[in-house]
């Protein structure tokens, strides 16, 4: 017999009888309104050591791009065609030559207000890696996009047919010595979402 | 066996009482934040009802569940592999990286692994392994086991770390800053992520509709190796598989609040294909789960999602260090995982609590841990690993509270010593009088003063 | 109301004052008391240390002694917990499963059954309240910190009908204090610590006197207290209920 055949045997012989799935109804349940899942995604984006901000178009991303990050001189990419003034395309092949960009601007499906986290899957972009090496990360979010739970999220990718798809909720961050709070332990050492 | 038991190792952890102040203030601390990011929800009770009905749902159906979870991740293009205890999976391990000549990779966290002892087994082999979550990389370079699941060097200070950053990874002496500490350890880390050809990462939930498997952790550790590797292993315990890709949202809203008091891990990255031109294996591990899945009393320990709320709130474990376990996994649910593996071994890990209950009541899918506590101590004892001493002393304990002549004997005796010769009780052998003093002795007991005060008692 | 009652072993030999306590408050509201004689212990320091199969002599003992009553009630919240959970009798299985469920903590007696609403009694002291587990976690006397759910507490509604008693915040309100059965001396170390930290707790919001529902966990703090020299006392909540310090 196979390992297989084995550990699939065992399992058949000592589970025990079946138990019902529950009913998960009462979680779809939301009495928020747009308005106050999106000043929730905010806070909670601030709360897990992220910056928010609502603007209006790509000119005003830009202009808060130049003046919150020094990136004269430094590599940025972006996945979004409306920023090619101040960012290249990601197009090479062996991701290793990602290793030195400083801010990576990449687009999201949706938010999910009551963690801050932003959806991304790659029928955004292709390579996973864009998520987590640069050392500055900005996501854009659709305003009307932002769900107020994970239940909710979950609907909208239920039968979705991904590779590859990700919740990141704020900048990548340990506490493993003595539960002190570090900002950029492998991934990004901040992110900054734009809610458009 | 072990050569001191819980007991004897929690002495020596106590002999340094502001340092036991520390950890149980520190752990504690996140007890605290546990609370206040899951009373923030109104239907958290629900929530761990509902993750605690799902994962008996799942346990009770693995075997399919199980197969639908291996066709479609075969479908999607990930190699599966089959493993019945540590020592296979190991193999599995270096063939596949002695398949593609790889003699260096990076880990992210997986207590499956420790509980394999893949590390020793591979550096055996020829093998070097970097753990990349920062806990993990200190304990590693300190030679010792993680103490916590989800905090492993949660037993160091600041100054250990430190010297150990400054003896492996050249930080100035003395520098204690976790912000310069962690720096160190993230440049030191990008360079082995950069170069490593394979990684291993472990796996939070298998879904069993679409043959994912999601990977929960702050750092980003567990991509950064995955997604820089010709190679991705995945190894997972069989009791991971969940039935449909919604019932994450339970799961993942339960987890990090119960771990840390954040409302979700910075990354839940979800892996369905391998990425292309790269390879994706995931390793199914029995290793005594089908063993405790046979045990009614004990099955559903399985349900564990290794958030570690149970250590951070048990009293026992804040005042005697991860270490005094001397388990892969520690506090109460490791008091009830372990005696599954070896029950010799472990004897004394169910009696290493008060039976106070308060893991049941953090967990998040509502596991009896202080029941099952309980029900392992008779199982040690009828399996005969109780101390003989003890089983004598118990035998006629039962003997004389059967009988209420022998017990009225012996009440009155317990009373006159101490009453009339306090030092025969009141000396150092006495477990209670180290630290504590007898209670006063009262002139009769309650039944004498009954017998004179209510005339009616027949 | 046929009423038995229960006293743990140690109460009876060490400490008759809160066992006294509870006799008379059970018969100022009404209650026909009776003490079985014969009574022992509910075996639950067997059970406990793994020893659950030596503890039928107990059982058969406790079944002779408590069959035929309404109630039977205790001071005590672990030994209550121990009989509603493990008590069994092959002999009598009916009796011993109408035992179980008529078993009770004095307190929950005291609010669920007698539903009493006025006390006659005085305590210009503050206490400190210790939620000792088995009654707050087995027995549900009280909220627990850990659950998401409304706040209430039993052992709190009768305080409040006590004259001038003033109950004290704690850092921690139900942490365990490490008694525990046996675990009090076969881990000693981290019993005692447990104790230590909770004892802190209660002399660093003013405790004058720490109460509860049982005295086991109480003799342990008392016994640390004692050690120390501290001038905090221990009381049984019986006795506070019962009128205060005679």
């Amino acid at each position: 017999m196979t390992s297989r055949e084995k550990i699939l045997e065992a399992v058949q012989s000592s589970q025990p009888d079946l138990r019902e799935l529950p009913n998960l109804d009462l979680f779809y349940k939301t009495y928020a309104t747009v308005e106050q899942d999106r000043a929730k995604f905010i806070q909670t984006v601030q709360m897990i050591g992220a910056k928010a901000y609502e603007v209006n178009g790509y000119e005003e991303i830009i202009k808060r791009i130049k003046s919150d990050f020094e990136i004269t001189g430094k590599r940025v990419v972006s996945a979004v065609r409306e920023l090619d003034q101040i960012a290249q395309q990601y197009t090479a092949t062996d991701n290793h030559e990602l290793a030195n960009v400083e801010l990576m601007i990449l687009p999201t499906h949706f938010a999910v207000a009551e963690n801050g986290a932003c959806w991304v899957d790659d029928e955004l972009f292709e390579e996973r890696l864009l998520l987590f090496i640069p050392q500055h990360l900005v996501f854009i979010v659709k305003k009307d996009q932002i769900v107020p739970n994970l239940h909710q999220a979950y609907r909208l990718i239920a039968d979705k047919k991904y590779g590859y798809g990700a919740f990141v909720a704020g900048p990548s961050k340990t506490a493993d010595i003595e539960q002190s709070l570090v900002l950029g332990a492998h991934g990004p050492r901040s992110l900054t979402v734009f809610m458009l | 066996m072990k050569v001191m038991d819980h007991a004897e190792k929690s002495k020596v952890f106590n002999g340094d009482e502001k340092r036991v102040d520390w950890h149980d203030e520190t752990l504690w601390f996140i007890r605290k934040k546990r609370d206040v990011a899951t009373h923030n929800i109104p239907e958290w009770e629900d929530l761990r009802e509902a993750g605690s009905q799902i994962k008996n749902h799942s346990l009770s159906n693995l075997n399919h569940y199980l197969q639908q979870f291996e066709t479609n991740a075969k479908a999607n293009g990930i190699v599966i592999h089959w493993a019945k205890d540590g020592e296979e999976h190991n193999k599995i391990v270096l063939g596949l990286l002695q398949k593609h000549q790889i003699t260096e990779m990076v880990k992210s966290k997986s207590m499956l692994t420790e509980e394999c002892h893949l590390n020793d087994y591979l550096e055996n082999n020829g093998v070097a392994v970097v753990d990349s979550d920062l806990g993990e990389r200190i304990v590693q370079l300190a030679k010792e086991a993680p103490s916590h699941i989800v905090l492993p060097c949660i037993h160091k200070k600041k100054e250990e770390i430190g010297e150990l950053f400054h003896e492996f990874l050249g930080t100035p002496e003395g520098s204690a800053d976790p912000q310069l500490l962690t720096e160190a350890a993230r440049q030191s880390l990008r360079n082995t992520f950069l170069t490593r050809r394979a990684a291993l990462t472990g796996v939070n939930f298998a879904i069993a509709e679409t043959g994912e498997f999601v990977v929960c952790t702050n750092e980003g550790n567990a991509d950064m190796g995955a997604h820089l590797a010709d190679i991705h292993i995945a190894s997972m315990g069989i009791e991971k598989v969940i039935p449909l890709r919604k019932h994450l949202s339970i799961f993942l809203r339960l987890l990090t609040r119960s771990a840390t008091g954040q409302p979700i891990t910075t990354y839940s990255s979800h892996f369905a294909t391998p990425a292309k031109g790269k390879e994706l294996h995931i390793i199914l591990v029995d290793n005594g789960r089908t063993k405790q899945l046979a045990r009614p009393d004990f099955r559903n320990s399985l349900k564990c999602i290794r958030c570690a709320a149970c250590f951070n709130t048990c009293p026992v474990y804040r005042r005697s260090g991860g270490h005094s376990y001397q388990s892969v996994i520690a506090g109460p649910i490791g008091s009830i995982l372990m005696p599954n593996l070896d029950m010799k071994k472990h004897a004394d890990l169910p009696f290493a609590s008060s039976l106070c209950g308060s893991c049941s009541n953090v967990c998040p899918v509502k596991i009896d841990i202080h029941d099952q506590l309980y029900k392992w101590r008779q199982v040690i004892v009828k399996e005969g690993y109780a101390n003989p001493a003890k089983t004598v002393a118990m035998k006629l304990m039962a003997k004389t509270l059967a009988s209420p002549t022998l017990y009225k004997m012996a009440g009155k005796a317990a009373r006159t010593t101490l009453k009339y010769a306090p030092f025969v009780v009141n000396n150092k052998f006495n477990a209670w009088y180290l630290h504590r003093d007898m209670p006063e002795v009262p002139k009769s007991s309650f039944g004498e003063w009954y017998n004179k005060n209510r005339k009616n008692n027949d | 109301m046929k009423v038995a009652l229960f006293i743990p072993c140690y109460v009876d030999q060490f400490y008759p004052k809160a066992a006294i306590a509870t006799l008379q408050l059970l018969e100022k509201y009404g209650c026909e008391v009776t003490y079985p004689k014969n009574q022992t212990c509910c075996g639950q320091p067997m059970a406990n240390s793994g020893f659950e199969h030596l503890t039928g002599g107990c059982d058969h003992n406790f079944v002779d002694n408590f069959k035929g009553f309404d109630y039977i009630v205790a001071p005590s919240g672990s030994c209550v917990l121990h009989i509603k959970d493990h008590l069994h009798d092959d002999r009598f299985p009916a009796e011993a499963k109408k035992i179980r469920d008529t078993t009770y903590e004095l307190i929950t007696f005291l609010t669920d059954v007698l539903k009493v609403e006025k006390l006659r009694a005085s305590f210009p002291h503050k206490v400190g309240i210790h939620q000792s587990c088995h009654g707050l976690r087995g027995l549900k006397l009280a909220q627990m910190s850990e659950l998401n759910a409304p706040p209430f507490s039993k052992p709190v509604h009768l305080l409040n009908m006590v004259n001038d008693i003033e109950i004290i915040h704690l850092e921690r309100v139900d942490e365990c204090c490490g008694f525990g059965g046996t675990f009090c001396v076969a881990e000693e170390a981290v019993s005692v610590k447990m104790g230590v930290d909770r004892v802190a707790d209660h002399v660093l919001h003013g405790a004058e006197y720490i109460t509860g529902v049982d005295m086991s966990c109480l003799m342990h703090m008392e016994g640390l207290l004692n050690r120390d020299k501290s001038t905090v006392k221990v009381i049984h909540i019986a006795e506070i209920l019962n009128g205060g310090v005679q």
